[in-house]
């Protein structure tokens, strides 16, 4: 099927993307679609392997190869090289509730297993599913489904993210009525507020898919916290069973003298009350980087968000430090495809950096010491070493300081992000939650259940940190375990 | 005690997968003049014969011997004067000879049996005879099982006529002491050889030269008899038995009945009618027809008798069992067509390989099957004399007193009657056959074809005329209105049926757009379905089987000839009677029904034939499906009874609560339950079912007994991809060609078992079943082997429950799409597969970086099938030693390497890279590596600088023979006759044009761009004989080399193994059905064959039982894996070890299951030079690999405490099975037969031991020829000699040809260097191999296979000067003459039996005369033929050219026009070359006809006709051109072979 030469005929392509000089000076998505053709040819370069590794989902040294979501890869690629849209978007509908989301903010680990990459540039699977989906939201193929039966079964969901939702709109398209419960005063969690608009469009994406599950019969409520507002207990006795998916919202801190300095945030923070402000919020807690040297402590994606979202309000330069060493371009040995390659990525913010400030926003092999304050209690600067990294005598690795490589960087706004350390206690704590070795709630991978009877977890708040794919992922199989819980006396 | 030692059941082995086969003759003559010397000449013929027969492990015990003679009157009355009792006049008594006890007491109480019956059947029992027989020579088994032997003699009543009423008599007699004795104590003590007014058999467990010495009475110059039947038997085991001798009482026969199965249960369902007055009230008593103790040949014989004594004569009786191929030759008469038309309704043919002689003591006759698979050639001499048998030079005849020397031809009967006095030829034989009822006539007024139904209802609608006829036509077939379900609902069936959205892609697509089964690659690794998790079609549980050695497969495509389809529905009437009403049934062409055609049976109006429809769905409600088909069964009954004859079992009624039921459940159990009741043949059973789809789901439904189907769900699913646009076609077209590409692939599936038509598969079971229960086989398939038991009722219903909720439960997106479906891509929480991303990856990185201990964690992944079962051996545990023995004392992985062995895959399906990094792999460990079948380029024979050798040690001797040639073969250290291959068995393969790149074509002997066609058998091996044959060639073409033969495994395959070590092989295969393939129909990957661990642990058992397991080495493959893996096929009897697909995942292939589309993107499965260039894989990874499973394998063995392989094999007492006993579905698995473990005889071990005794001393070539051509071998020089030569000098100067090969290489020596020149019959094999330098030359005839795999040589058969008949109208040379031919010279003087230069890749022949399929599957070379031509020529030629000489300008419609094409000579170039060849063929032999044709050459060269593959002409034409332009060679073929691909693949279908 396919075409069986495409992968020889046809280079690979990806989307455009809006001009820098452009798409700084507001805060729309920044990436553009392919023409209908282009999108065909990527798709004749799969070769409908064997085994599509991309469709995978495997976890090879606590690293994602492959769909977590296993999306039927193979079959849509084909699909849309035939120009067969809407049994594409059938196909892909099947193993992933919200495309659009991980269209646009997936890492894309089937690329990084895509057959194809052994020795030629991966398939373009992402824009492929972003095309698909896009595509059948104008078309209007994607219309409020409600369950034709109700199974009488009533399910909560506590946090709105991506597992979340996925789980939600699982249950409520099995027949069951859920109710979904979010501290937040907009319903997504981490797709709302945890992801630039330039990266996942609010109101025509995020919004867009709400409103469907809405129409669906999935019962949205904001502004309540589970275990502070109303308690477990309450929540069970209201429903037949909970699936807690709070994310994983404890922001790992620095521990530097000086953290204290007025202009050192999470990012987290600055990343909502951002997107708040573009929402048209007027809200108080808004951080401003307008004006400002800005510097980004982590390198990973929402280092990155942080960049770019400091560049559209205006800062006066962005820095992101990275304590890892500047990956290699290319696959090292010991990193064989399918792994998840560990190669340096440019990404839309060091992009822009680049093309704005004339240099790669990134310093890698740099620890920060000290946040510098002012006597006024602001920030002034950051003072960093360079390091490298040494084996100690267990083995494990560990920073070593450069001699004399100390440097004072001029900061106003200091964003600290360096990833997630596990759920907030609150719930645990109100619910009587047993926890696992790293903090999470407790409870397998497959039946997601949790010591609570009748509550199960899933997402961050399970697995601690990780992709929005891996979310969609648990929130599936947590509704499908409910399910089953569900219909145990039927 | 009885006559025979056959072991019963047991483990695997089943006696009932027994075969035989073996040499066989007569002498009569023609006037019937009796005399002893014909029993003389036919003992001599016998002997003459031995080699064709066998020994067990005894020399002395042979597989048994007989002959049958004229009742011997002047011998029985002298005998019994002595014995005081007279004899009444010659035919007014009957003979009967009886094996009975040696207990005096028990023989006396069997002796009263047969006097009471007889008396009670109104004859006399005149007295008896003790034979006198001669035990000393005799082995010691065959000693131990000697029964007693008498003559008994029973006196005519008065009131019955002579002859045939008397043998009737005699027949009820014996069939009525049989039934008794079997239901008594006696059972298996008494048998009787013949008992018969007119013929008398003796026979035994013998070999040919012990029977005269046995029995004295042979010797006594007063046993006369006008005519003898001899026959020498080689059967597959070594167990003795008396009774399996033959000849049996109406014949003799050397071949075997695929259809049994079919047959004997058809004619059970037969008897339910019998009605004659022939036999009146006791046809009971004859009842059952046929004795299921017997071999297949026996029970031929049964019904033969039976047909004979009811009422038709022998010849008749004979054209109805073995009817020619009529189906499909417009060229036949009408009369005779009409008459096998006729009777085809009556009767299915009974289908297999055979050359069969029957008599009934007055005509004797011979006949082959409808291909001519076995040889039979006969004289006819100046005294009168008629001589048959399966070869020449039988028996010593001075030349000129032959008038005729012929063959049989297929199709062709030969009779003699001899009170007649002559020959009476087959044209007016069958002409006075066929005319002797009207069945023209008959036909015509009773046999409706569907089409003519269809015509008279378009007739009768009011639309004018024409248009009524083209719209009949067009509707005919496909109705539209009918196809299409509602998408919304056809959604639901689709699921409720299982099917997936691979099965649409990959399966249906396919066949509707390609118009065939659908292709696939690199073997299946998924589950067994009785270990799957996902609903299984009950379809998946069954295996095909397929032939191998003992029989051949055929080719349907290119012998479609000889195949049919037709079926027919209605009730069949009683075969006794045959009348004008009998034929009242209504043909179908093929068993597929368009729904409009399924709409007109349905309302079928006319006498004779009523329809009744049979819901075959149930509710959840309804616990039970066994209570479901008792009721099926009741309303069948019912029906039956309301005079319905066409039952429509519909699953039409599934909706959201009711479930269907598995239609292949409902059809078999349907079917067997009317056999049992004997209504079976009142009605036809057709099948209106969503379910199957496949070929090998009809495949298994018409092997079930299904008459006709109509699966509308897949004719629906097709509509609807048409209007997705899946489909570039009209929906009419993508039904019909979907149709076309089903029928096709059922013929092809039984086509692998040797069987040609569909009547004779219906329900010939040719399948086996694997993880169904006991309880489920015998009810509702009966007698299907199900050697591990499995699943039951309730299971079989869970699964169809699963499949159903799947389309009415669960999330809406989930409901509304078709799964994946994962049988041949891999899918998360698909069916799991041994490759998978994980093992890949594992492996891959573990033999990159040279590390174990990744390598251990991939062998964790696979042999942990706790939770997900793949494999049989998957559930086995080893049974650890409680204290395991250091790893430093197990041997060490050096020895254990040298057992492993790469599988065979050819350079064409793999790339140069990665065919030699394996070969030098292998190598480099002191393991073996396997060129595949494509030849090898002889550049690789020699070592690199850096001493890496490239030589592949073993050589493949494969179907195709590419580049087989001397050299090849002298360069192997073994050598292996691929019988069969896991991936598809029984089928050949093809390699497109677009994939012969130059340096394929190169090494192959061919031409690039022009497709290559391997056949589905080897033609030079149709039974066991004639694979010991083979062995021997091979063997005489590299003594140092170990024959290794590979084998399939299936159900019996360990009996066949049995005979193939008895055929000498040194090695033998037993590979796994999953396999790797470079391309195969996805229905043979999956479906045919079985998993190693059976047909090897079958094997052992066999082996061993049969006191031949140490004389041969046992080889097993198939996704052999992990040490657990090897350690595993170890204790199930297994040596050695060969692994193919695993180490080209070392390589780097990561399983994209493309190889047959040559876009393989890591350079693996590719000839793409931009591809191959994506090549990684390194020799290290291979060694690396290699190592890790040896030391695997050592750390298995150290913990069972064994410290070699060799105490390890066959010890299954240290397997057990206890896991997965509360899977749904395992649980019901029993390993007993597997882990069974026979004793070896005292003192013999159970691995190889001891060297296969060749017998190449007795050779010619090492008795005198080496010797006599010393000086030339060693010097060069010339020489020439006559000598003498006889039909057991077999494969004459190929062993003194590979001495010239070692020493000259290929180019051997100067032409007639050496000139052998013999004057006799030559034996078998004359020349094969024969190097360049060599001519040889016999003046006389010769055997099959002359100059076989020719390389070189020069080969010349000539007419004696003394012969008197005409050259060109007598048969010189035997079948299968150079087959595989690669270079060199034959010159025919006279004509060739069937299959003259088969797949001759380069050789030079003239030849006056052939049979049918001449030059088939040809790619090289030049064929003059200056005679006759028989049907058939030039099928699959795809290169080289023919001339043929067409004096009856009836040429175009013998040859077979798909590839080639035909010109007249002098319109071409090659006057000259044609001219040159003739003239060297008269120089050589002196021909009359050349010497006519070249004198008169104005005159002839009109009328010879040229033959030219297509595509060979375009690539040859295209690479002149090129040079034309300038181009060298190489540039020039590289361009040709581009240009050319740019097409498309030129070569038709497979």
């Amino acid at each position: 099927m396919g075409k069986a030469t495409g992968f020889i005929e046809y280079e690979r392509a990806v989307p455009t993307e809006r001009p820098v000089k452009d798409r700084i000076k507001d805060w729309k998505e920044f990436k553009n679609k392919f023409s209908e053709e282009a999108a065909r040819i990527q798709g004749a370069r799969c070769m409908e392997c064997g085994i599509p590794f991309c469709h995978s989902g495997l976890e090879i040294g606590g690293m994602v190869s492959g769909c977590p979501v296993n999306n039927l890869i193979p079959e849509w690629n084909d699909l849309i090289y035939h120009g067969k849209w809407k049994e594409a978007v059938q196909r892909l509908l099947k193993t992933n509730n919200f495309p659009e989301f991980t269209g646009r903010v997936c890492p894309a680990p089937c690329e990084g297993s895509c057959t194809l990459g052994l020795n030629e540039p991966a398939v373009t699977i992402k824009a492929n599913e972003y095309q698909i989906i896009e595509r059948a939201f104008e078309e209007g193929w994607i219309r409020p489904q409600p369950p034709e039966q109700r199974s009488g079964r009533s399910a909560a969901v506590v946090g709105s993210g991506p597992a979340g939702l996925a789980a939600a709109d699982q249950l409520n398209k099995l027949g069951h009525q859920v109710k979904v419960y979010e501290r937040q005063d907009r319903i997504g969690g981490l797709l709302m507020y945890g992801i630039p608009n330039m990266k996942l469009d609010k109101e025509e994406v995020v919004e867009r898919r709400l409103k469907i599950m809405e129409a669906e019969g999935v019962e949205f409520i904001t502004g309540v916290e589970v275990g502070k507002d109303l308690s477990l207990k309450e929540l069970k006795a209201e429903h037949d069973a909970v699936i807690l998916a709070g994310g994983a919202a404890k922001p790992r801190d620095l521990d530097v003298p000086g953290r204290d300095a007025e202009g050192v945030h999470f990012a987290v923070d600055f990343l909502r009350e951002n997107t708040k402000r573009v929402l048209g919020d007027d809200n108080p807690d808004y951080i401003s980087a307008e004006g400002k040297d800005v510097i980004v402590i982590g390198g990973g994606d929402t280092g990155t968000d942080c960049a770019a979202t400091s560049i559209r309000q205006g800062c006066k330069s962005v820095t992101q430090f990275e304590i890892l060493p500047e990956p290699p371009k290319e696959r090292q040995e010991d990193n064989p495809w399918p792994e998840w390659p560990k190669t340096l990525k440019v990404d839309y913010g060091q992009e822009e950096a680049e093309e704005l400030y004339g240099s790669d926003p990134r310093e890698f092999l740099i620890m920060t010491k000290e946040l510098i304050k002012d006597e006024a209690g602001h920030l002034s600067g950051v003072r960093a070493v360079k390091i490298h990294w040494e084996r100690d005598d267990e083995g494990n690795f560990k920073p070593v300081e450069e001699t004399a490589s100390e440097q004072i960087w001029p900061a106003d706004l200091v964003l600290i992000a360096m990833g997630f350390l596990g759920p907030e206690e609150t719930l645990i704590e109100d619910g009587d939650l047993a926890q696992d070795g790293r903090s999470n709630v407790k409870a397998d991978y497959g039946d997601f259940r949790t010591n609570v009877e009748g509550v199960f977890a899933a997402g961050d708040m399970r697995r601690g940190q990780s992709l929005v794919v891996n979310a969609i992922d648990e929130g599936r199989k947590a509704a499908k375990s409910v399910d089953e819980y569900l219909n145990k006396d039927n | 005690m009885s006559f025979s030692r056959i072991p019963a059941k047991q483990g695997l082995y089943d006696p009932e997968f027994e075969h035989d086969a073996c040499g066989m003759g007569f002498v009569s003559h023609i006037k019937g003049r009796k005399s002893h010397k014909i029993v003389e000449q036919a003992l001599e013929v016998l002997v003459n014969l031995s080699h064709r027969g066998a020994t067990g492990s005894e020399e002395n015990t042979g597989d048994g011997a007989g002959i049958l003679i004229q009742t011997p009157d002047k011998f029985l009355r002298a005998r019994t004067a002595e014995l005081n009792f007279e004899l009444p006049e010659e035919g007014d008594y009957g003979v009967g000879m009886v094996f009975l006890p040696h207990d005096k007491e028990k023989r006396a109480e069997l002796q009263a049996v047969i006097k009471e019956i007889t008396e009670s059947a109104g004859q006399e029992l005149l007295g008896w005879r003790e034979v006198p027989y001669n035990n000393e020579e005799i082995g010691q088994t065959a000693a131990e099982t000697m029964p007693y032997f008498m003559h008994f003699f029973i006196k005519k009543s008065a009131e019955i006529d002579l002859g045939i009423e008397f043998e009737r008599r005699l027949y009820l007699i014996r069939k009525k002491i049989e039934n008794k004795t079997k239901k008594s104590r006696y059972k298996g003590e008494l048998y009787i050889a013949s008992l018969s007014s007119r013929t008398l058999v003796y026979k035994g467990m013998l070999t040919p030269e012990q029977l005269e010495g046995f029995y004295p009475d042979l010797s006594d110059p007063d046993l006369e008899t006008g005519l003898a039947l001899v026959h020498s038997r080689f059967s597959t085991n070594t167990f003795p038995s008396w009774e399996r001798a033959h000849p049996n009482r109406y014949l003799i026969h050397n071949g075997e009945i695929n259809t049994m199965l079919g047959n004997q249960n058809w004619m059970r369902a037969r008897e339910g009618l019998f009605e004659t007055d022939l036999f009146g009230e006791e046809i009971s008593e004859v009842l059952p027809v046929i004795d299921l103790d017997g071999s297949d040949s026996a029970r031929f014989d049964n019904a033969l008798e039976f047909l004979t004594l009811s009422g038709r004569s022998l010849a008749h009786a004979v054209m109805m069992m073995i009817p020619e191929p009529w189906e499909n030759n417009g060229q036949m008469e009408k009369q005779k067509r009409d008459f096998y038309h006729y009777h085809s309704t009556l009767m299915e043919a009974w289908d297999g390989p055979a050359a069969m002689a029957f008599t009934d003591g007055r005509q004797v006759g011979a006949v082959l099957d409808r291909n001519g698979l076995r040889p039979s050639r006969y004289y006819i001499t100046d005294d009168e004399l008629l001589i048959l048998s399966s070869e020449v030079g039988v028996l010593d005849i001075p030349e000129e007193n032959i008038v005729s020397k012929q063959r049989l031809q297929p199709g062709r009967m030969l009779l003699l009657d001899t009170e007649e006095g002559r020959i009476i030829n087959d044209e007016e034989l069958k002409e006075g056959i066929a005319s002797q009822k009207p069945y023209g006539k008959w036909l015509e007024e009773n046999l409706l074809e569907l089409k003519d139904l269809m015509q008279a209802d378009a007739d009768k609608s009011e639309k004018p005329a024409e248009e009524a006829v083209n719209n009949a036509e067009y509707q005919a077939e496909f109705d539209l209105e009918n196809i299409e379900i509602e998408s919304k609902k056809l959604l639901k069936m689709q699921k409720s049926f299982g099917y997936t959205y691979e099965d649409l892609k990959k399966i249906l697509i396919p066949m509707a757009r390609d118009g065939v089964d659908p292709i696939g690659s690199m073997g299946n690794d998924a589950s067994l379905a009785v270990f799957s998790d996902q609903p299984q079609l009950l379809y998946n549980y069954f295996k095909q089987r397929f032939a191998q050695v003992t029989n051949p497969p055929i080719d349907s495509i290119r012998e479609k000839l000889i195949t049919a389809s037709k079926s027919y529905l209605g009730s069949e009437a009683n075969l006794l009677q045959p009348n004008a009403e009998s034929c009242r049934q209504l043909e179908l062409e093929h068993p597929f029904l368009s729904n409009q055609k399924l709409a007109e049976i349905r309302n079928l109006d006319r006498p004779g034939f009523q329809t009744a429809e049979l819901d075959i769905t149930f509710s959840k409600e309804e616990s039970d499906l066994e209570e479901v088909m008792a009721e099926l069964f009741t309303e069948a009954e019912a029906e039956i009874e309301a005079g319905k004859n066409i039952l429509i079992l519909s699953d039409k009624n599934i909706n959201g609560k009711r479930i269907a039921v598995p239609a292949l459940l409902a059809v078999s159990g349907l079917h067997h339950h009317l056999i049992r009741k004997g209504l079976r043949t009142k009605v036809s059973i057709v099948l209106e079912s969503g379910e199957p789809r496949e070929v090998h789901h009809f495949s298994v439904l018409i092997g079930y007994g299904m008459d006709a189907v109509n699966p509308y769900l897949a004719y629906a699913s097709l509509a609807e991809m048409v209007d997705q646009g899946h489909l570039e076609l009209d929906k009419n077209t993508a039904v019909k060609k979907y149709i076309k590409a089903a029928a096709k692939g059922v013929v092809k599936v039984m086509a692998k078992m040797g069987i040609s038509t569909v009547q004779s598969y219906r329900g010939a079971q040719i399948f086996e079943a694997i993880g169904i229960g006991e309880d489920v086989i015998d009810k509702y398939f009966t007698r299907t082997a199900s050697r591990i038991g499995g699943i039951g009722l309730a299971e079989i219903r869970q699964e169809s429950i699963m499949r159903h909720d799947s389309a009415f439960k669960g999330v809406k997106i989930e409901r509304d799409t078709l799964d994946p479906g994962s049988n041949f891509s891999w899918r998360k929480d698909g069916e799991e597969h041994l490759y998978n991303p994980e093992t890949i990856y594992l492996l891959q990185r573990a033999v990159r970086e040279d590390n174990y201990q990744l390598y251990k964690e991939y062998a964790e992944k696979i042999n942990d099938q706790s939770d997900k079962m793949l494999t049989l051996r998957g559930l086995l545990d080893l049974e650890y030693a409680a204290e395991p023995i250091p790893l430093k004392e197990v041997e060490p992985a050096e020895n254990i390497m040298r057992r492993f062995k790469t599988g065979a895959m050819s350079y064409g399906s793999i790339s140069q890279e990665a065919h030699e990094a394996l070969a030098v792999a292998m190598n480099r460990i002191g393991g073996k590596s396997n060129t595949g079948e494509g030849g090898e380029n002889p550049e690789r024979y020699t070592p690199d600088q850096n001493g890496d050798l490239r030589n592949s040690a073993i050589k493949q001797v494969a179907s195709g023979r590419f580049g087989v040639d001397s050299q090849y073969l002298v360069s192997a250290q073994e050598i292996q006759i691929k019988m069969a291959q896991g991936a598809k068995p029984g089928e050949g393969g093809q390699l497109p044009g677009k994939k012969v790149y130059p340096w394929i074509a190169e090494t192959r002997g061919t031409t690039p761009g022009v497709g290559l066609i391997s056949p589905p058998p080897h033609h030079d091996i149709y039974s066991i004989e004639d694979l010991a044959q083979l062995i021997h060639d091979l063997k005489n073409a590299n003594r140092e080399a170990r024959i290794n033969v590979k084998l399939v495994s299936e159900v019996g395959v360990g009996t066949v193994a049995a005979g193939v070590a008895k055929g000498k092989a040194d090695v033998i295969l037993i590979s796994g059905y999953d396999g790797g393939t470079g391309a195969s129909p996805r229905t043979s990957i999956r479906h045919a064959g079985l998993p190693w661990e059976l047909g090897l642990a079958e094997t052992h058992q066999t082996l061993v039982l049969n006191d031949l397991r140490d004389r041969v080495t046992l080889e097993t493959d198939g996704k052999i894996m992990t040490g657990k893996d090897l350690a595993a096929a170890a204790m199930l009897g297994a040596e050695e070890y060969g692994f193919a697909t695993t180490p080209l995942v070392a390589l780097g292939c990561v399983m994209m299951r493309v190889c047959n589309k040559n876009t393989c993107p890591v350079g693996v499965a590719t000839q793409d030079p931009e591809l191959r260039k994506k090549f990684k894989g390194k020799a290290e990874h291979v060694v690396n690999f290699m190592r890790f499973m040896a030391e695997n394998m050592r750390e298995e063995m150290a913990a069972l405490g064994f410290r070699t392989v060799d105490e390890m094999v066959g010890r299954v007492d240290r397997l057990k099975r206890e896991r997965a006993l509360d899977h749904w579905k395992a649980k019901g698995l029993d390993y007993s037969a597997i882990l069974h473990r026979p004793q070896p005889k005292e003192g013999k071990k159970v691995y190889c031991q001891q060297k296969q005794d060749h017998g190449l001393e007795k050779s010619y070539d090492l008795r005198e020829l080496l010797e006599l051509t010393e000086s030339a071998l060693e010097n060069g020089e010339k020489l020439a000699r006559d000598l003498p030569i006889k039909n057991t000098d077999r494969v004459v100067g190929t062993i003194l040809g590979s001495e010239i090969t070692k020493r000259y290489g290929a180019e051997g020596l100067p032409e007639d260097t050496i000139s052998l020149n013999f004057k006799g019959s030559a034996g078998q094999s004359f020349a094969a191999f024969l190097s360049k330098g060599v001519s040889m030359s016999i003046k006389g005839d010769a055997n099959d296979y002359l100059a076989k795999g020719l390389s070189g040589g020069k080969v010349i058969v000539q007419k004696p000067e003394e012969s008197a008949f005409k050259a060109d109208q007598n048969i010189i040379i035997g079948n299968v003459a150079l087959f595989g031919a690669t270079s060199g010279k034959a010159y025919i003087e006279g004509t060739a039996g069937e299959r003259f230069a088969v797949r001759n890749s380069g050789a030079d022949a003239v030849v006056e005369g052939l049979g049918d399929h001449g030059c088939e599957y040809m790619t090289g070379g030049k064929v003059v033929v200056i005679g006759d031509v028989g049907r058939n020529f030039a099928a699959g030629m795809t290169g080289g050219t023919a001339y043929v000489l067409d004096l009856d300008g009836d040429f175009a419609e013998k040859a077979n026009l798909e590839m080639v094409e035909l010109e007249n000579l002098s319109d071409t170039e090659d006057t000259a070359v044609v001219k040159k060849m003739l003239e060297e063929h008269l120089s050589y032999t002196g021909s009359d006809k050349a010497a006519e044709i070249l004198i008169r050459w104005e005159d002839y060269e009109p009328k010879f006709v040229r033959v030219m593959p297509r595509d060979y002409r375009r690539m040859i034409t295209a690479i002149e051109d090129f040079k034309e332009q300038g181009l060298a060679l190489e540039d020039a073929l590289m361009r040709a072979f581009e240009e050319n691909a740019q097409d498309k693949a030129r070569v038709s279908g497979n």
